[in-house]
């Protein structure tokens, strides 16, 4: 998190030159899945016909089709009791005092300013970064990068939306994904130029001109031959959210030689659904890297996957969970590769405490003709206590002969000698934990940029010595 | 201050290991532990140390007058205790710099301000230098990947930086060879200052070349049978450890036998 705040007052339009669109519908949100909510974001969202096909045919499918058999915890989910379109202006929260204590306590012991405890908690509309973004935003347009949300870029860039919407997560791929794009309501939109190397991370939160962490995320990122870009979203800290379902898709396209890494620090508040899915395509000689962490949310869902389409192309996948009292962090990664000369590298870990539950659930799949492709997935699961747990599903699909694969798995709990061994040079018993738990996760945090790092770290702390409970 | 152990019993997993250990060492003395495998050596630096395995069923252990036995590892290092590890474990993505920085941080005195990253780093340079070691140890991952030496020498690098009073060093001299040995051995007497009271645990006599004891223990069974001056030690290594097995039976035999 940057050290700058910027509070808006009323004259933030004229200061940051934009505004919301959306904000005089005094649409209160709609309760359950129905044509009219789907009709209703559409014309709120003042969408082309085009869309509004997709959504309609999207829901459809979606009352037609069942939930799948592995994962019977969708089956339980009522989703007729949710609101679908709450109204933008609503914040999350009306008062810090309606905050879950852990969240406040967390705030806290993470060291956060004041001013942005509220905007994470949704109580003040604080533009975390906003004048930063403004500054680098004009760089950023003079080189044809676009970076908007979802719903302008259905306006202002139809073609690039109409071309590559839901070519990568098509509605028909699962359950989650027909919900989702009937009803998504936000989202990043990407564009990078070819050959463009994008100078600097592109934060989700640059751009978000309110409280509303999007329940519907549907964000694309189109990156054009030889181009680079990063992005981020999320925070360590935990974010709170009055909307118990929250379903994102998120769709890559890194043509020839471009790169592109994604990276999710994923902290709702424990009472959410978090069921996701996000793919790339990545063509030849292109790179594409998930990083990913989840550690909020009652269940999350969330495989993201990479399809290697051309010669040479690599993909990278992190993907890394902490489930907590309570929590089930089902997640993992896929590869699938569909072009020769391909590489694919994914890493799981997984940290259970309390009675927390994590699955590492993965996919390899190498189609006939891929030849010469490379592939390791090695996942390892640590569990900080007794009750906790952990279960392993990777599936492996290969179909030439001459793949180089290795595939790993461990199931660690935290050991007494080493808790001893850091205890005897001083340490208290909870940062020993701490310590094991952060180097676990190590290949995750060097990811991060060097602030998001900290503040992860310091989270992990926080939940090993239980000061958040 | 003195580390007094006072006819200790300890079991593990319900095996009574120590059987009666009595020993007193002063700050500023060496003292050399020696034995067979198995005579409880380990045991000792272990239950000291407070490793949750370790039960004791009776007997004291105090420093400057105060036991230790009730505090966890950690309260035991505030007290100005020191284990050096037979075999150091590793944890994997835990820098040895941030490692060190974090046991040099929690062994300082309460209340003293600890130091900025640069003057730890500062400390920490002049330690390395002090025995041999390169700088670039310190982005390993602790014990990671380690040779036998290198662990050996990462243990005496905390040594040097926590500064006990009473320092227990497990067979610091296993595993190396006799240049590693020499460099260990040297990093011990340059770290061991006048306040420092050391207990050098040893299978065999070669470590005592380096580092000079004035006191030499014979532990056997749970117990320490013999305590002498320096010449104990070349005792044992001339007539082996069997000598001690028969020193007891003669004992049994004849109790009034020395």
């Amino acid at each position: 998190m940057s050290a700058k705040t910027d509070v808006i007052t009323d004259d933030y339009k004229e200061k940051y030159g934009f505004s919301d669109p959306v904000e005089s519908y005094a649409v209160q949100g709609i309760k359950g899945l129905s044509e009219r909510v789907v009709q209703e974001i559409v014309r709120v969202h003042d969408e082309p016909a085009w869309m509004e096909q997709v959504r309609m045919k999207a829901l459809k499918h979606f009352l037609d089709i069942k939930p799948p058999a592995w994962a019977p915890d969708l089956a339980d989910i009522d989703f007729q009791s949710f609101f679908y379109y709450a109204r933008p202006t609503a914040k999350a929260a009306d008062t810090w005092d309606q905050l879950p204590e852990y969240i406040k306590r967390t705030y806290d012991k993470l060291g956060i300013t004041e001013a942005e405890k509220k905007f994470l908690a949704g109580v003040g509309a604080v533009y975390e970064s906003e004048a930063v973004y403004h500054s680098i935003k004009g760089e950023l347009e003079k080189q044809g990068v676009v970076f908007t949300d979802t719903v302008t870029a259905l306006k202002e860039y139809p073609d690039i939306m109409r071309k590559y919407f839901g070519t990568v997560v098509p509605y028909q791929d699962n359950y989650i994904a027909a919900l989702q794009t009937a009803v998504w309501s936000a989202g990043s939109f990407v564009y990078v130029p070819e050959g463009v190397k994008v100078p600097m991370i592109l934060q989700a939160y640059f751009r978000i001109n309110e409280r509303k962490m999007g329940q519907f995320e549907r964000t694309l990122i189109v990156a054009e031959p030889y181009s680079e870009v990063s992005y981020n979203e999320g925070c360590s800290a935990p974010v709170y959210s009055s909307q118990s379902l929250h379903s994102a898709i998120v769709e890559i396209i890194a043509k020839k030689g471009s790169l592109v890494k994604y990276t999710t620090l994923q902290n709702w508040s424990r009472d959410v659904l978090n069921l996701v899915t996000k793919r790339a395509h990545a063509y030849e000689e292109a790179t594409v890297s998930w990083v990913d962490f989840n550690g909020g949310s009652r269940l999350t869902r969330k495989y993201p996957s990479i399809y290697l389409l051309g010669p040479r192309a690599k993909a990278d996948i992190i993907s890394v969970a902490y489930a907590g009292p309570g929590q089930v962090q089902d997640t993992g990664g896929k590869a699938i590769h569909l072009a020769k000369d391909t590489t694919s590298k994914i890493i799981s870990r997984s940290v259970s405490k309390g009675g927390g539950h994590t699955a590492y659930r993965g996919l390899l799949h190498i189609a006939k003709g891929a030849k010469n492709v490379k592939s390791t997935v090695r996942c390892d699961a640590l569990l900080v206590d007794q009750q906790s747990t952990t279960a392993t599903y990777p599936y492996m699909e290969i179909q030439e002969d001459d793949a180089t694969v290795t595939h790993e798995a461990s199931v660690g709990k935290v050991g007494e000698e080493q808790l001893f061994y850091l205890m005897s040079r001083g340490i208290s018993e909870g940062d020993a934990l701490s310590m094991v738990v952060n180097g676990f996760m190590e290949p995750f945090a060097k990811e991060l940029p060097m602030t998001y790092a900290v503040e992860f770290n310091r989270l992990m702390s926080l939940e090993m010595t239980n000061a958040v409970g | 201050m003195k580390l007094e152990i006072k006819d200790l019993h300890a079991s593990v997993e319900g095996k009574e290991i120590l059987k009666g250990v009595n020993l007193t060492i002063a700050q500023g003395e060496t003292h050399a532990l020696m034995g067979p495998n198995g005579s409880g050596k380990s045991t000792l630096a272990y239950t000291l140390m407070g490793h949750p395995k370790y039960q004791v069923t009776s007997g004291q252990a105090l420093i400057g007058g105060e036991s230790i036995l009730g505090l966890t590892p950690d309260k035991r290092v505030k007290k100005g205790l020191f284990l050096a590890f037979q075999y150091p474990v590793s944890v994997q993505g835990v820098s040895m710099f941030s490692f060190l920085r974090a046991a040099y941080n929690n062994s300082r005195p309460a209340g003293s301000e600890p130091p900025t990253i640069f003057e730890f780093r500062e400390t920490v340079a002049e330690k390395l230098k002090m025995l041999s070691m390169d700088d670039s140890f310190l982005n390993r991952y602790l014990n990671e990947g380690f040779s036998g030496g290198e662990k050996k020498r990462a243990e005496i690098l905390q040594m040097a930086l926590m500064q006990p009073k009473f320092a227990v060093l497990d067979e610091t001299d296993s595993g190396l060879d006799i240049d590693a040995l020499r460099i260990v051995a040297e990093g011990i007497n340059k770290v061991s200052g006048p306040e420092t009271g050391s207990l050098l645990i040893t299978h065999y006599q070669r470590i005592l070349k380096y580092v000079k004891p004035q006191f030499v223990h014979v532990m056997f069974q749970g117990r320490i049978i013999e305590s002498g001056g320096e010449e104990l030690s070349r005792l044992l290594e001339e007539k082996g450890y069997t000598w001690i097995r028969g020193y007891k039976e003669e004992e049994q035999v004849a109790p009034s036998t020395p």
